[in-house]
């Protein structure tokens, strides 16, 4: 059995907060640098050239990367022999968002009730998923998600009979929807499988994974690399005024499901895919 | 490619001649606002009331910044998604609203106003809220300070980055520039 205290856990998240929003993950910088060196069209490459010298200036001068620093979506995977004291752990990562979040000069996003729309004023609650696996270790990933890109994300209940094509359809659908709105270069988050809110949180973690890495399912793959490879003829390109680079990567996270669905959800992340993983 | 400099607020005369696909810097007086102000001014004008600052001939930027670290006007400043303020829109070309910047598509109701009008419509580019903020060197709260981020804000730019998007010829580059690299 390990000990540990919450307050741990709510100084990492105030740090994670601050630096996801500020410093791009070294996988997602390299894809940006590749797109602005790739990116076919004039107006697409200066929009990616851009992008560079935003990134640059947020990590310079310690100004968001994005004026949206998102709602605090946090994952804690727990090893089972580890036993929280010292507070409430719920408590404890709202903390670390509450000081993350001013501490950090980040922009406080998030409205207590959907329909009555008060500010909370500290960007809490954050969205917390909790996760038991076994071990004594505590995995933290802090993935701030803004919300241009989120309102285009989509759920399809697909029937088994629509198939791999059903699904290739269905991404497709959901990135020509979303087209500016979501501000491209985009990274695509798929779930397929599971209920209806598994493959929603598929997709979500499918965000944080590595860009450039690919699933170990040789179906799954293949599907990663074509989805990619037909978005970026979709034209959308940076900033939705058309160019070959539409999305950066398209990570695709699977699950077993009921002989009677073929759930789809498509997180759709701009190229400000912010993550920060710590292991405790 | 050819860029402009433009002063802002943005003449008629000027948002006339201005084509989607033209690349501009705008350096002058803006105002933000976004979802809450614009329900807020929505709410004022069915009351018959007077908004809190006149828009007419000026332009507005849909942005909510992050807060600004001591000694600067303004934290992380780039452009929101502008499709939720379509519904409020319209009837503030009517009454005169000049332009608008913003990122994302527009309605049909919204485009066919910005023709009627001879208004324009300018994209920032959406997630460059660093390098945006290092072009806006004053910013005051002048209404709905309750809103927080949300509130109207005065602002000077210089050189301010955008793309015209929609102009009063009934261009939408958002329809026309993905077709060239659709394949």
């Amino acid at each position: 059995m390990r000990t540990i205290d919450v307050g741990i856990i709510t100084d990492n998240i105030n740090e994670m907060c601050i630096e996801a929003n500020h410093f791009l993950s070294k996988d997602m910088d390299m894809a940006m640098k590749d797109a602005a060196r790739d990116e076919e069209a004039l107006l697409g490459r200066q929009i990616l050239e851009q992008l560079q010298e935003n990134l640059k200036i947020a990590a310079d001068d310690m100004i968001p990367i994005c004026q949206d620093t998102g709602m605090a979506v946090v994952f804690i995977e727990a090893g089972q022999d580890v036993h929280f004291t010292g507070g409430s752990l719920e408590e404890a990562v709202n903390e670390g968002v509450r000081r993350g979040y001013t501490e950090g000069f980040l922009r406080k996003s998030v409205v207590s009730d959907p329909i009555i729309r008060e500010n909370t004023k500290d960007n809490t609650p954050a969205v917390i998923h909790y996760n038991i696996v076994p071990g004594d270790k505590v995995t933290v990933k802090v993935a701030p998600k803004g919300f241009g890109s989120e309102n285009m994300s989509r759920v399809f209940m697909l029937k088994p009979a629509d198939g791999l094509d059903g699904v290739k359809n269905a991404v497709l659908t959901a990135v020509r929807d979303a087209g500016p709105n979501a501000c491209p270069p985009m990274v695509v988050g798929v779930g397929i499988g599971g209920t209806f809110e598994k493959c929603a949180l598929l997709s979500k973690e499918a965000l944080t994974r590595e860009v450039g890495s690919h699933s170990e399912i040789p179906w799954v793959s293949e599907l990663e690399e074509e989805l990619l490879q037909r978005i970026n003829c979709l034209g959308i390109g940076p900033g939705g005024l058309g160019g070959t680079t539409t999305a950066l990567a398209v990570n695709v996270n699977t699950y077993p499901t009921h002989i009677a669905g073929l759930p789809v959800a498509v997180n759709i992340c701009c190229h400000v895919n912010r993550h920060v993983i710590r292991e405790i | 490619m050819m860029k402009k400099h433009i002063a802002a607020p943005i003449t008629r005369d000027v948002a006339r001649t201005l084509r989607a696909g033209e690349y501009i810097y705008l350096t002058g007086t803006i105002y933000t606002a976004r979802d809450a102000a614009h329900k807020r001014m929505e709410a004022a004008l069915s009351g018959n009331e007077e908004l809190p600052v006149d828009l007419r001939g000026q332009v507005i930027y849909y942005m909510g910044p992050s807060p600004a670290r001591e000694g600067r006007p303004i934290g992380s400043a780039g452009p929101t998604t502008a499709s939720r303020m379509d519904r409020y829109t319209p009837r503030l070309l009517d009454m005169g609203l000049g332009a608008m910047i913003g990122k994302g598509k527009r309605s049909r109701e919204v485009l066919d106003a910005i023709v009627r009008n001879e208004s324009v419509y300018l994209a920032a580019v959406g997630g460059a809220g660093a390098l945006l903020s290092k072009c806006i060197k004053e910013s005051e709260v002048v209404a709905y300070d309750d809103l927080g981020t949300e509130a109207i804000r005065k602002l000077t730019v210089v050189n301010f980055p955008v793309i015209v998007v929609a102009d009063c010829a009934g261009n939408d580059l958002y329809e026309t520039a993905i077709k060239e690299y659709e394949r």
